[in-house]
């Protein structure tokens, strides 16, 4: 059955396509994958005898799944281990085939295989027929956004090449894949042993009369990126090794050109891309779409960092701290409510916690199971997130790079979601409203740079919490003195002040619009280049509820939050220092200006220009 | 055309993500077309720049031509490089006879490995290619080493999407593979495409025989081959089906198996 189709008619490739190979294990992956390179005469010269001649000697029988068998451990288990890349040309398409493992314990290799895939080859043996593990890998892919599944109906000889046997499969496959809203490209049953239908039209099935195996791949549209949809394009760093600074990242959605004006969220500063950079390109690009890995220079010296999503002004991402996802995990850990993760989207990163966990997906008949405390290894789950700061992202069905995260557990990424959900958090409104105010924000000549370089310092917040009579205003007031007498233009902003001048229209205190108040204040100070440095003091014992709002008025400002109190008790959120009953103030102050140093608001030396690069 | 370009968004993406995650980061230069082509990917991605050091894991058994091309780059653009040797298995005398395997590991692996340790990098840049030979094949772009530098290929990590592995317990490292999804015949259309200068070793001038993969001098054999330009040798790779490491000794037998594990490149 063997047909040794010439390898002297393979030509130059003109694209390339990643095509995973999915399945329960032992339904033939491996076997398909072998038989597909022999068939197609893609096999490095000597291969098969070299792998026949390893076989003799072990005395066992030759298989072609050991054809793709890198390490001799295993093939003593007999068990695919890893994902493995492997080339081959057909038609004018070099395809990277990727094979992917299905044993239980290999679910992570699977999706590692899957997530860069374009299309999928998914496997069931006819005479087991549909298992759990043919199931999980269908609904996993269509979480990993593969789009283009073809469904191939292995080990046809062991039930007489029957009709009926693979309408029923068939059949029950294509139901499942329909609950979410899969429709698979073909069905097509085939024996990669005797390699019937992979390289060639079996004989044995006259009454299948659709593609080939082979046929198959060549059937695969290759995906373009999308250049209509909305530009989203995540900062991925910012160069400036010479002259120039660049603004460097891969553009996941829409286009961008010369000219354009860009919004950066969740910072939401704006500025006109002036140029398009690449290296030995002449002339320079005008224009970049999605997939390209680019880099731009902005009209305006704007301060913004790796991670923040750029878009235009009437299509921004959304952004919040709340998000609803669904989520497989493959952490040896389960998930556990509660605990701390690092999310990260596109080139964002941020501390998280599970908020909910709503439900359990069984993804063997989609049921739901209601959701605990956890979520295990190789679980599926709908979660809600809420991370420590908000980030900017889209929903997956909508923008599907930006609609994508990871979980990373210590070391290691864990898991994977898709976001399906914004969950409107209670700075919503602020958020808006400070949205809306820097969008139409008038600037003078002296920009925030310029206002920089002069002072020999960037501006930021210093916002100290806590309860009464624990030393905030006396630590602020010799914080203040110690960055005068250095130097630096820092400013201490009372509440008290606020309450009796501006705030004294309002009758009964209404802490939200205080809050508001105060923010905005800060944030104009801010704006002047100043080192502000303030007490929850008007807030009282409520301070807590407060810093949310002040923290969203101030966005993107760095704020240091220190926080005193007068025995070990709980932190606000974001604490970045801490004093349980300071009795040395000036040590205090000290610490509090190292902070500064380390976030890159002072430079090291008075003086010294500032060459850090953060948002503002 | 557009091939190409995807990969080398895909590499770039990589290079820059290995740069802003890594605080000491180096990436190895052997001279060959592979880590060539990377390097000139390095430089796209900086927009001319390298923002890291080059290091060289010199055998002293190198081609001399190599080494000649090697200052003459390093020189025009203006490189960091670093070239480590292990003076003392050179210095005991080691070299192919004692076994092929056992050469490799003294002077390239622990080579390596002595240069990673003394210089403390976290992230080593290599052009490794998965179609390369079998254990290549299942190499993530970022992957682990533990403190031994060795690698663990059937607990790795799993990588998502574009979200690779950049956190790591101190006294590993990690490997990072920008050039995984390149073939060979990738490496030269693009090096024809960026007209990336390349060593004429891999060209025939004249005697019917060109290296296509280089490495020491005692353990590298030419092909018999007529390509004295690029088209040619993407002509001639095009329908030849020898595999590419052929040439090299170290590859017999479980050579490369062996070697690899031991973080061999
Ligand atoms: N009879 C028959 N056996 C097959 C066929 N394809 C694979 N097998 C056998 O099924 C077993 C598992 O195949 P393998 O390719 O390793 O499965 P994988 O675990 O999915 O990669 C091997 O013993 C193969 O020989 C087929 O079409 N017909």
């Amino acid at each position: 059955m063997t047909t040794k189709t010439q390898a002297e008619t393979v030509t130059k490739p003109s694209e390339t396509m990643q095509i995973v190979i999915v399945g329960h294990v032992d339904h033939g992956k491996s076997t398909l994958l072998g038989r597909l390179y022999a068939d197609t005469g893609s096999l490095p010269e000597g291969k098969i005898e070299k792998v026949q001649a390893i076989c003799r000697q072990q005395g066992k029988e030759f298989e072609y799944a050991f054809l793709f068998d890198a390490f001799l451990e295993e093939q003593e288990q007999g068990i695919t281990i890893d994902t493995a890349r492997t080339f081959f040309i057909w038609n004018s398409r070099q395809y990277i085939i990727i094979d992917a493992p299905g044993h239980k314990e290999f679910l992570k290799n699977m999706v590692s295989g899957a997530a860069r895939a374009e299309a999928a080859l998914l496997l069931i043996d006819a005479l087991e027929g549909v298992k759990e593990q043919s199931r999980k890998h269908g609904y996993l892919l269509s979480m990993l956004g593969v789009k283009q599944v073809t469904v191939v109906v292995n080990k046809m000889d062991l039930v007489s090449y029957r009709q009926d046997v693979f309408a029923g499969i068939e059949k029950e496959y294509r139901e499942f894949l329909s609950q979410f809203k899969v429709v698979p490209a073909q069905v097509i049953p085939v024996s990669a042993k005797f390699g019937e239908n992979i390289a060639t039209r079996s004989t044995r099935m006259p009454w299948y009369k659709g593609p080939t195996v082979l046929d198959a791949l060549g059937l695969f549209k290759k995906e373009t990126a999308s250049t209509e949809q909305a530009l989203r394009f995540p900062v991925q760093d910012v160069y400036k090794f010479d002259a120039r600074r660049i603004i460097a990242g891969r553009i996941t959605a829409g286009h961008v050109k010369v000219g354009d004006r860009l919004v950066f969220s969740p910072s939401n500063k704006t500025a006109v891309v002036q140029t398009i950079e690449a290296f030995n390109i002449e002339p320079s690009p005008t224009e970049a779409r999605a997939g390209q890995s680019v880099g731009v220079t902005l009209d305006e010296q704007i301060f913004i960092e790796r991670g923040e999503i750029a878009s235009r002004r009437d299509d921004i991402p959304l952004v919040s701290s709340t998000l609803r996802a669904n989520l497989f995990w493959l952490g040896q850990t389960p998930l556990a409510r509660g605990r701390k993760y690092l999310l990260r989207l596109a080139t964002q990163e941020v501390d998280c916690e599970v908020a909910a966990i709503h439900r359990i997906v069984d993804t063997a008949d989609l049921g739901h199971q209601e959701g605990g405390q956890t979520v295990g290894k190789n679980q599926v789950a709908e979660v809600t997130f809420r991370t420590k700061a908000p980030i900017a992202f889209d929903l997956s069905s909508i923008s599907e790079i930006t609609g994508r995260f990871v979980v990373v557990d210590e070391y290691d990424i864990a898991g994977g979601g898709i976001i399906t959900e914004l969950v409107r958090d209670e700075q919503e409104f602020l958020r808006d409203e400070a949205r809306k105010r820097d969008f139409a924000w008038i600037k003078g000549e002296v920009g925030i740079e310029a206002r920089a370089q002069h002072y020999g310092h960037r501006a930021a917040i210093v916002l100290l919490t806590g309860g009464e009579h624990t030393g905030k205003s006396f630590l602020a007031r010799k914080l203040e003195s110690l960055l005068v007498a250095e130097g630096r233009h820092a400013y201490l902003l009372d509440g008290e002040n606020l309450r009796r001048g501006l705030d004294a229209d309002m009758g009964e205190t209404d802490a939200t619009e205080t809050a508001r108040r105060y923010g905005e204040v800060a944030r104009l100070l801010i704006d002047t280049g100043l080192i502000v440095i303030s007490t929850t003091n008007p807030f009282g014992q409520a301070y807590r509820q407060a810093l949310p709002s002040i923290r969203t008025l101030v966005n993107p400002a760095p704020v240091i939050a220190v926080h005193m109190s007068k025995a070990d008790e709980e932190l606000p959120p974001n604490t970045d220092l801490h004093f349980a009953g300071p009795k040395n103030f000036d040590e205090a102050a000290k610490q509090i200006i190292e902070e500064l140093k380390r976030k890159g608001v002072l430079a090291q030396a008075v003086g010294v220009r500032p060459t850090f690069q953060y948002s503002i | 055309m557009k091939h190409l370009r995807q990969l080398e968004d895909q590499s770039v993406y990589i290079l820059r993500e290995a740069y802003k995650n890594f605080d000491n980061l180096a990436m190895l230069w052997s001279m060959g077309k592979d880590s060539t082509v990377l390097l000139w990917l390095a430089r796209k991605a900086f927009f001319g720049h390298v923002p890291f050091p080059l290091l060289h894991v010199d055998t002293s058994y190198k081609i001399p031509a190599m080494i000649e091309y090697r200052d003459r780059l390093a020189a025009e653009w203006r490189l960091n490089l670093v070239v480590g040797q292990n003076k003392e298995a050179l210095a005991a005398g080691m070299n192919h006879e004692k076994g092929r395997v056992t050469c490799c590991t003294a002077l390239k692996t622990m080579g390596l490995k002595n240069l990673v340790a003394e210089k403390g990098y976290t992230g080593i840049i290599l052009g490794v290619r998965a179609d390369e030979e079998g254990t290549r094949a299942k190499e993530r772009y970022f992957s682990p080493r533990d403190k031994h530098g060795d690698w663990d290929f059937r607990d790795q990590p799993p990588e998502l999407w574009d979200q690779f592995k950049t956190a790591f317990p101190p006294g590993t490292h990690i490997r990072i593979h920008p050039l995984l999804d390149w073939t060979e015949i990738n490496i030269w259309e693009y090096i024809k495409l960026e007209n990336i200068p390349f060593i004429d070793l891999y060209l025939d001038k004249g005697t019917g025989m060109r290296y296509r993969s280089l490495g020491c001098a005692p353990c590298t054999f030419p092909i018999k081959s007529t390509a004295k330009t690029v088209d040619e040798i993407i002509e001639e790779l095009r329908h030849t089906n020898v595999a590419e490491r052929s040439g090299r000794a170290q590859d017999e037998g479980r050579g490369m198996e062996l070697l690899r594990k031991d973080g061999y490149m």
